[in-house]
C-alpha cells in the first residue's frame, strides 16, 4: 500500500504536474484510438519490434548462463534499492572526492532550474545532449528553450524526433514510428545547411546528420547527459550507446552536466560485469554495444573541466516507499518489454502519454506521478495490458510486470472505484459466491439465446459491452449448462458408458 | 484417482462441451470424476480488474468446495483459471482472509491442475487414444504458456491423436488480445491484436483452432464468425475426448 495519500501533496513528493512529460492529456484508450488509425505508424513499429525481438532471442539464447545473469541482475538491483540512501551518499562522496559537484533535485522543477543555472553560468546559449530519458522526463529541452538556450540532441533518432517537433515513442529507438522518407522530409525542412538534393538513402541521411552534428561537437562548450549507471563505490558514471555521439559530448565540451535518476545507482564497479551483459543483449540484441563511456570526476587537462551530477528524485522516493514501486525501480531501461508487448506493437509509444511507454511505463509512470483521481490519464495505464506476461519473460532484471499491473489496478480501484463498474463487480461477486445464486444468474444468461435467435451468436450488446460486439460475436448460451447436463439422465448415461469403456 | 472437475464460470455457462469432454475423457481413462456442486468461479476477473475484496468470497468458495480430503486432484479445462488459483488466491487470502483460509488455499492450490498438466505430469499419459481426422492449429494461451509453463504438453497430447493434421501457428505465442476486461476497456487495441491472431490462424488453412482456454477461444471464435471464416474453434479437451465412434463436432450445442 502506498504511504502517501494519492492526489494530495505529501512527502515524499510525486512528479509535479505541468512540467516534463510524464502525463498525456488523454486516457490510454482515447490516445490508442488515434494511434490505431495510423497504418504507417503501425507497420513501422511492428517491423522494428519484430526485428529487435528476434535478434534479442538469438543473442540471449547463446549465453548458457543467461538465467543466472538475470537472477544476479535482479538481486543486485533489489539490494541497491533496499539501501539506496546509504549508496547515494557513498556515490556523492566519491564524486566530490574526484572534483565533481553533486546537486539533489526533489522534482522536475528543481532539476530544470539547477541545470539552467549551471548552463547560464558558463555563458553559453547552446548545449549538446546525449540521449537521456531523465532529461526527457523533466522536459529539460523545453525548459532551456524558454530561457533562450538551445539544446541539440546528438543521437540520430533523438535528433529526428526533435527536429520533427515530435515526442519519442520508444525508449531505445525514439523515432521507431518514422520511416526514412519521413526523415528526409524532416531534415530538408528543419536542418540548417542541409543539401537540398538529399535523398532518402539511409547512408546519405546519416551523413547529413553527421555533418550537422560535427559542427556542434566542435563549437558548443556545454554538454548534458543522462547515465545508464552510477557506481556508488567509485563515483563513476557510465553511458552505453551505439553511435559515438555520446562519447563526443562526454569528452569535447568544457562543462558536463549529468542528470541521473537516483535508482540508476549500482553498488560496486564489479557489478558492471553483469549489467553490461544484460543491457545490450536485451535492448539492441547486440552482444556488446559499440561505445561504453565511463567517467569519474574531472581529470586536469583532459575532458570536461567542470563536472556536475544532478540526482533526480521526481517521484522515485515515493515509488521506493511502496512494494510495487520498488520493483519497478529495478528497471534498467533496456526496452525489451516494449519490443515483445503486443499492446505496444499495435499502439506505439505515444498512446501511453509518458516518456516511459510500454509495459514498464504502464507501471512506472503512475508510480512517479501518483494516480490523482478517475480522470487522470495515468490511472488508465495499469489497464493498458492484456496481462499476457511476455514482458516478464523478456525483462533482464525479472520485473514481474503483470503482477505489478494487477497491484496497481487494485490501488486505483481502492482510491477511485465507485461507479457502475464497481457495482457490476460487486453484483457478480454476490451472484457467484453461492452456487444457488450462480444457477439463477446462469438462467438469466440463458435468455441470451433469445437475443441470439436462430443464428446462434450475439452481435450487438449495449455499452460498455458494445466494445466487444463492435468486432466480435458472442456465442449464444447453450441449451444446457454443464451442471445441468451433469445432473441430467443424458449426462449420467454418458458417464456410465465411459466408465464401461474404461473397464472393458 | 478421484478427480474433481472445476468447470469454471464461463465454461459451465457458455462452453459446457469442454467440461463434458474432460469428464468423459478422464472417466474413460479409469478415473473417478466428481463435480462438487457448490463450485462457481475462481475470481480472476475481480482480481485482474482491481476488485480484490470482491474476489474474497469466490476464493473462499473455491477452497471450501474443493477442500475435501478425499479428492486427489482438481482439474480445470482452463489455463487462466488454474493460473488464478495458483497465483492469485494466496494474495487475496493473505490480504483479506483469515489464517485458516490461507492454509486451505495452500492445500487446494497444490492439487489444482490444468488438463494437459494433469494428463502428462500426474497421470503420465500422452496418448489418450483419441481420433480426430482434421487439420488443426494450436494456440498456446498466454496464461498456460507463461503462468503455468505447460510448455509442449498440449502439443505432445495432440501429436498422439490419430489422423490429426497439425499445422503450426505462426507467431503462436502472441496474445490473442482477450485479457478479460481488457477486451472491453481497450476494445480497439484488443481487436487489433485479434486481427493479427486471426490472420495467422487463417494462414494455416486449419479447419479448427484449438486451445486450452475457452475464454481465449471465445475471443478468437467471436472474431472469426464475424468475419465469416470457415475455421472454427475447439477446446483441447474436445479433441482429446474424440474417439473413432464419436468425433467432436466442434459445434457447441
Ligand atoms: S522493465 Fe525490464 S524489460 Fe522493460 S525496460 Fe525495464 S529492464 Fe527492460
Amino acid at each position: 500500500m502506498t504511504a502517501v495519500g494519492l492526489g494530495l501533496p505529501g512527502f515524499p513528493p510525486r512528479a509535479p504536474d505541468g512540467v516534463g512529460f510524464l502525463r498525456g492529456t488523454e486516457s490510454f484508450p482515447e490516445a490508442a484510438h488515434h494511434e490505431l488509425a495510423n497504418p504507417q505508424l503501425r507497420r513501422n513499429i511492428a517491423k522494428a519490434t519484430h526485428t529487435i525481438r528476434e535478434k534479442r532471442l538469438r543473442v540471449t539464447g547463446e549465453l548458457p548462463d543467461w538465467q543466472a545473469l538475470r537472477d544476479t541482475g535482479s538481486a543486485v538491483k533489489v539490494d541497491t534499492l533496499n539501501r539506496l540512501p546509504e549508496l547515494l551518499e557513498q556515490f556523492e562522496a566519491a564524486v566530490v572526492a574526484r572534483g565533481g559537484v553533486v546537486h539533489w533535485a526533489a522534482d522536475a522543477i528543481e532539476a530544470d532550474a539547477i541545470v539552467t543555472e549551471l548552463v547560464e553560468a558558463t555563458g553559453s546559449r547552446e548545449v549538446i545532449k546525449v540521449k537521456s530519458m531523465a532529461t526527457q522526463e523533466i522536459g529539460l529541452n523545453e525548459h532551456l528553450e524558454s530561457v533562450g538556450i538551445r539544446a541539440y540532441e546528438t543521437d540520430l533518432a533523438e535528433l529526428i524526433v526533435q527536429l520533427g517537433h515530435d515526442k519519442p515513442s520508444h525508449i531505445l529507438v525514439p523515432a521507431i514510428h518514422r520511416n526514412r522518407s519521413e526523415i528526409r522530409e524532416i531534415f530538408l525542412n528543419e536542418m540548417d545547411g542541409v543539401d537540398p538534393n538529399l535523398d532518402d538513402d539511409p547512408q546519405h541521411l546519416a551523413a547529413a546528420s553527421r555533418k550537422f552534428l560535427r559542427h556542434k561537437f566542435m563549437t558548443v562548450p556545454v554538454a548534458v547527459s543522462g547515465a545508464n549507471f552510477g557506481i556508488a563505490e567509485t563515483g563513476t558514471l557510465g553511458v552505453v550507446e551505439s553511435e559515438g555521439n555520446g562519447r563526443m559530448c562526454l569528452t569535447l565540451p568544457q562543462t558536463l552536466i549529468t542528470v541521473m535518476g537516483i535508482e540508476k545507482i549500482i553498488p560496486r564497479f564489479a557489478d558492471l560485469e553483469v549489467f553490461l551483459q544484460l543491457l545490450p543483449r536485451s535492448s539492441t540484441g547486440e552482444r556488446m554495444n559499440p561505445y561504453t563511456s565511463m567517467w569519474t570526476g574531472v581529470t586536469p587537462g583532459d575532458g570536461p573541466q567542470n563536472f556536475h551530477v544532478v540526482l533526480l528524485d521526481n517521484g522515485r522516493t515515493a515509488a521506493l516507499a511502496d512494494a510495487i514501486g520498488r520493483q519497478a525501480l529495478k528497471c534498467i531501461r533496456c526496452s525489451a518489454c516494449l519490443n515483445v508487448c503486443p499492446v505496444y506493437e499495435q499502439t506505439g509509444g505515444h498512446a501511453y502519454g509518458s516518456t516511459y511507454p510500454g509495459p514498464i511505463g504502464a507501471v512506472l509512470t503512475p508510480q512517479l506521478t501518483g494516480m490523482t483521481g478517475k480522470d487522470d490519464p495515468n490511472a488508465s495505464l495499469p489497464f493498458a495490458s492484456s496481462l499476457c506476461g511476455a514482458c516478464f519473460d523478456a525483462c533482464p532484471v525479472e520485473i514481474d510486470i503483470p503482477s505489478l499491473l494487477i497491484e496497481l489496478r487494485h490501488q486505483k480501484v481502492e482510491h477511485t472505484g465507485f461507479g457502475p463498474e464497481a457495482a457490476a463487480m460487486r453484483a457478480a461477486s454476490i451472484a457467484m459466491s453461492s452456487a444457488t445464486r450462480f444457477a439463477l444468474a446462469q438462467k438469466a444468461a440463458g435468455l441470451g439465446r433469445l437475443v441470439a435467435g436462430k443464428k446462434g451468436t450475439i452481435s450487438t450488446l449495449p455499452p460498455p459491452l458494445s466494445g466487444w460486439t463492435d468486432a466480435r460475436d458472442i456465442p449464444a448460451p447453450p441449451r444446457q449448462t454443464f451442471r445441468q447436463w451433469w445432473k441430467s439422465a443424458e449426462g449420467r448415461a454418458a458417464i456410465a458408458e465411459a466408465r464401461a469403456e474404461a473397464s472393458s | 484417482m478421484r478427480i474433481a472437475l472445476f468447470a469454471t464460470c464461463i465454461g459451465d455457462t457458455l462452453f459446457p462441451d469442454a467440461s463434458k469432454s474432460t469428464a468423459l475423457l478422464l472417466t474413460r481413462l479409469g478415473h473417478d470424476v466428481v463435480f462438487p456442486p457448490g463450485q462457481t468461479c475462481c475470481g480472476q476477473m475481480h482480481v485482474n480488474t482491481g476488485y480484490q475484496p470482491d474476489a474474497l468470497p469466490l476464493v473462499e468458495n473455491y477452497a471450501e468446495n474443493f477442500g475435501d480430503g478425499s479428492i486427489d486432484a482438481i482439474v480445470a479445462p482452463s489455463g487462466s483459471c488454474v493460473g488464478s488459483v495458483r497465483h492469485q488466491h494466496e494474495i487475496v487470502a493473505r490480504r483479506y482472509g483469515t489464517t485458516a483460509l490461507c492454509g486451505r488455499v495452500e492445500t487446494v492450490k497444490a492439487k489444482t491442475y490444468e488438463l494437459s498438466e494433469l494428463l502428462v505430469d500426474v497421470l503420465g499419459v500422452t496418448d489418450v487414444g483419441a481420433y480426430f481426422p482434421h487439420r488443426v492449429t494450436y494456440h498456446p494461451t498466454c496464461h498456460s504458456l507463461r503462468m503455468l509453463r505447460v510448455g509442449e504438453k498440449p502439443l505432445r497430447l495432440l501429436r498422439a491423436v490419430r489422423e490429426i493434421d497439425l499445422a503450426e501457428l505462426p507467431a503462436a505465442d502472441s496474445c490473442c488480445g482477450f485479457g478479460g476486461t481488457f477486451a472491453i476497456k481497450n476494445a480497439e487495441t484488443s481487436t487489433a491484436m485479434l486481427a493479427d491472431k486471426i490472420r495467422n490462424v487463417g494462414d494455416t488453412g486449419a479447419e479448427f483452432c484449438c486451445a486450452g482456454d475457452s475464454s481465449c477461444l471465445m475471443h478468437i471464435g467471436g472474431g472469426m464468425t464475424r468475419l465469416r471464416m470457415a475455421t472454427r474453434t475447439i477446446h483441447l479437451a474436445e479433441i482429446l475426448a474424440s474417439v473413432e465412434s464419436k468425433v467432436a463436432s466442434g459445434v457447441t450445442v
